[in-house]
């Protein structure tokens, strides 16, 4: 590439270096001139000085910034990659500087909640689904950007950093901005998919956090595949139930971003929600999980939103229930695994 | 603001005729059909994919068709020549199919010859007929007549012919953001989606257009009512362009989506019910036909490709709600929705519209008894829906001025994308129903339509609704302080939605509540022969058309008050 053309073609943004965003910006950074924003100073000059994040070796390219507005101006097309309780926060600093040329994909796998003012979700106690924000209905709300996607799939940031391969859902409603993800992430070793339900795509990333605690939980106490291959299949069941409920579609749920992403989850060791539900079945408290991790394990917050809503609704979503008494209530697992044994399910497949 | 009727007759923004954007058009008309049957051929090529099978598929679809329409359902409208025109458009395609001798390009040639054929036509068919002088007399006929009849029938005695007392404008009464509208349509193009209700309303928004001093509008009418002589005429004076639901093919359909989308780019000010039809049961329109709407995206993008990037290239969306105490359909509109949602299966099909003079006879009721009308005019907006300031600045959630060209920028150039305008427009279309639910009018008659309905709903839970509209009309009876309570429960609520902007009250809402009850029995559904709502004897409340009154009860459908039941 000449300097003439590379200086005429707008970077790519990515905004957040956690682990899945330091993955996303290198493979980014193998077609496009990538700039990345961080919030804090000595992340900065590590990238910029030392290329690499927490001591990963990135792509010497990619250049770092702690200006929203700067990144704004640079980039036409910018991916969000932060956790879902700082989504919001960042969204709204960066609104400013956004416009309706802008095109955002972001790869967030968590809901915000959406209260009236001054409630909390202890006082509310049940919601519905307006109290539920998915991150693309977040970026709709807070900034004036309407052409929106999503990146799910099973998506293990450690292995998408080694190169291996692997494939990734774009969903949007707009086919240009699902075109535009695949221009720019597309590679030898890095597939991606379209898709248009992006609401389904989303609840399929976020929900399957949920089922990925189960396994951790089920791995912890020692039981084996046919556990596991129970689990999933139930896990899908339930998956499928509320994110009908929620708005996405049964089609998004058997694809890449539902089961694809479930099987991976659930029977990797790497995986952040799997760990949380691993080491509770080893018998620690969740405060201490959640205090020695690196990172945010999305569906410990998932779980308390789906709660809240399942009972708004009326529904019953049993794994979830159970998950939660044990994350909050002090539930012991066995007791919830027996519970879960004797649940009346008595149809396999209900919702084809 | 909201409060205060607009009473004074406005100066017209654009005093000499030939400024007209509608005249400029007229004047043009045979270039201007030119340049619409090109576009629409374009469109159609562009969607057979340069694919001559397709196109010929499309040809014969569409020959088929229209030789059913002229055989089933024939109109007097119908040109003479239908049948002729259709004939040779069949031998052509008969010959060609038959042709061995043609080569491919030969063949190509003549299909898009017949393709030209069938878009000048229905572009001809289509387009306006506006004609300054009818305009004039129509206006002069529409505001001195009516005037004179609201004269003669509120002011008692033989002088009452002359007098001046009451002007249209008491009776019909606009408010909202009408100086906006003024600036804007001196500086860009305006769309303008009131709400449907009646065949009235047609008549009645090009009045309040030209009250507004704004130059005429052009809007999409259904061919049915040009069969009709009265309406023929006031159609054409206001400059209706045709709209024939029959005609349902491909090329009839992208040549009148053209036909719209050239006019806004030529700069012609227009007029789309966005529901399609009247609504017919009552509520407000909340799916709107998104294909008249797409025009409007459409050529917004046209004018940024062609660089048309300041105001005078913008194009804006004014919603606006036409508020009734009565409706004079009410009764066939909703055994149609009725029959429609599939429960009723036998109804009579009765158009009070359909004689030049049940319409008079309407004309006359309406004048002489009173029943107010207002129409709220809506902040204007840009075509995905954000408020616009009086400059015509798009303007964000947060203030912020935004440029709408942005919206149809790839990689900082404008693209045409269908299916990203379709989105769009569908966007679009959900903030118009916003805006219609934000500047409707709650009436009297509204809050005691619904507040009743919902007692009988609550008073026989275990029936669904067609079971309840079956309930014999002489078994429900509603005692009247118990009524009243409830009235103003829902009222309440409404005053708070008002203070939230979520929806506007008429001012003669502003009084006790047994006074409020009391002009809204009076004035619901006031010319039916069964009325919704009346008071008996005994001073409680009785209906005689369940129907109706679920009718009425739908205007407040949308507010999420029947929760207080």
């Amino acid at each position: 590439m000449t300097s003439k053309n590379s200086s005429k073609e707008k970077s790519v943004g990515v905004v957040g270096m956690g682990s899945f965003g330091t993955a996303i910006a290198n493979i980014l950074s193998e077609k496009s001139k990538v700039i990345a924003y961080v919030r804090r100073a000595e992340v900065v000059d590590e990238i910029n000085q030392k290329h690499t994040v927490d001591g990963a070796a990135i792509n010497p390219e990619i250049f770092a910034t702690q200006d929203p507005e700067y990144l704004c101006k640079s980039c036409n097309t910018i991916f969000f990659m932060v956790p879902s309780s700082a989504f919001q926060e960042v969204i709204r600093s960066f609104s400013p500087f956004l416009y309706p040329y802008h095109l955002i994909i972001h790869g967030t796998k968590g809901l915000c909640l959406n209260l009236p003012k001054g409630k909390t979700l202890e006082e509310m106690g049940k919601i519905s689904r307006e109290n539920i924000l998915t991150m693309s209905e977040v970026i709709m709300k807070e900034t004036v950007v309407v052409r929106v996607g999503c990146l799910a799939g099973p998506n293990l940031a450690r292995e998408l950093y080694l190169g291996q391969p692997g494939a990734t859902v774009v969903a949007s409603k707009y086919n240009e901005v699902i075109l535009e993800g695949q221009r720019l992430l597309r590679t030898d070793k890095f597939q991606v998919y379209g898709n248009s339900d992006i609401v389904g795509v989303e609840l399929s990333g976020v929900l399957k956090n949920i089922i990925a605690i189960a396994a951790g939980a089920l791995a912890g106490m020692g039981l084996g595949e046919n556990a596991k291959g129970l689990l999933i299949s139930r896990g899908m069941v339930e998956l499928v139930y509320l994110g009908n409920a929620l708005g996405g579609s049964l089609k998004s749920f058997i694809g890449l971003a539902g089961i694809g992403d479930l099987v991976a989850t659930c029977n990797s060791t790497l995986s952040r929600n799997y760990t949380v539900g691993f080491r509770l079945a080893k018998g620690e408290k969740l405060d201490d999980i959640l205090d020695t991790m690196e990172e945010v394990a999305e569906g410990v917050n998932t779980i308390k939103l789906m709660k809240a809503f399942v009972e708004g609704t009326g529904k019953r979503a049993p794994i979830t229930e159970n998950l939660y008494k044990v994350l909050f209530e002090d539930l012991k697992i066995e007791e919830a695994l027996q519970y879960l044994m004797k649940y009346p399910f008595s149809v396999d497949v209900d919702f084809l | 603001m909201a409060d205060t009727y607009i009473k004074h007759k406005y100066e017209p923004i654009l005093p000499k005729k030939d400024e007209w954007p509608v005249v400029k058009l007229s004047k043009s008309r045979k270039d201007f059909i030119r340049k619409v049957a090109d576009a629409g051929k374009r469109s159609v090529l562009e969607i057979t994919g340069e694919n001559m099978d397709l196109l010929r598929e499309e040809l014969e679809t569409t020959l088929y068709r229209e030789k059913l329409r002229m055989k089933q359902n024939p109109w007097a409208v119908d040109p003479d020549d239908e049948k002729e025109f259709w004939g040779k458009v069949k031998s052509s395609l008969v010959h060609l199919s038959a042709e061995g001798s043609l080569t491919k390009t030969q063949k190509k040639k003549k299909y898009l010859e017949i393709l030209d054929d069938i878009s000048m036509r229905y572009a001809e068919e289509i387009a306006s007929n506006f004609i300054h002088t009818h305009y004039k007399v129509t206006r002069r006929i529409v505001t001195f007549g009516f005037s004179r009849l609201l004269n003669a029938a509120r002011v008692k005695g033989f002088k009452s012919i002359f007098s001046n007392q009451f002007s249209l404008q008491d009776k019909i009464q606009i408010v909202g953001e009408t100086d906006q509208i003024r600036d804007l349509a001196s500086k860009g193009t305006i769309v303008m989606v009131p709400t449907h209700f009646s065949n009235l309303d047609s008549i009645l928004i090009g009045w309040i257009i030209s009250v507004l001093g704004l130059p005429p509008f052009i809007y999409g009418a259904g061919l049915n009512l040009f069969n009709i002589s009265i309406f023929s005429y006031f159609m054409n004076a206001l400059g209706a362009y045709k709209v024939d639901r029959r005609k349902k093919n491909l090329i009839y359909l992208e040549t009148l989506k053209t036909y719209s989308s050239e006019a806004l780019q030529f700069g012609v000010h227009s007029l789309f019910f966005p529901g399609g039809t009247r609504s017919r049961s009552g509520m407000i329109e909340k799916k709107l036909k998104l294909g008249l709407l797409s025009t409007a995206v459409e050529a917004q993008r046209a004018n940024f490709e062609r660089g048309e990037d300041d105001v005078s290239g913008k194009i804006f969306i004014v919603p606006v709600t036409i508020n009734y105490h009565f409706v004079l359909e009410a009764p066939s509109l909703i055994q149609e929705h009725l029959a429609l949602t599939g429960q009723e299966r036998y109804y009579k099909e009765s158009d009070e519209f359909s004689t030049s003079y049940k319409i008079s006879k309407f004309l006359v009721k309406f004048f002489t008894k009173g029943s107010d009308i207002s129409v709220s005019v809506g902040k204007a907006l840009d075509v995905l829906g954000n408020y616009v300031d009086n400059e015509g600045n798009s303007i964000d959630r947060n203030g912020r001025k935004i440029d709408t060209k942005d919206y149809f920028l790839y990689n900082g150039k404008v693209t045409v994308d269908a299916q990203r305008e379709e989105e769009y427009t569908y966007h679009l279309g959900k903030r118009i129903v916003e805006e219609f639910h934000k500047i409707n009018r709650v009436f009297s008659s509204h809050l005691v339509a619904f507040t009743a309905f919902q007692m009988i709903k609550r008073e026989n839970k275990k029936l669904d609704l067609y079971n309840l509209l079956r309930l014999p009309e002489e078994d429900v009876v509603l005692i009247y302080h118990e009524f009243k309570e409830e009235c103003q429960k829902v009222l309440n609520i409404i005053q708070e939605l008002e203070a939230e902007s979520k929806v506007q009250i008429a001012p003669h809402m502003k009084s006790d509540i047994d006074s409020i009850i009391d002009h809204g029995l009076a004035n619901v559904g006031m010319y039916h022969a069964k009325r919704p709502l009346v008071k008996n004897s005994m001073g409680n409340i009785e209906t005689q058309d369940l129907n109706l009154l679920y009718y009425y009860h739908n205007r407040l459908h949308g507010y999420d008050l029947e929760k207080l039941f």
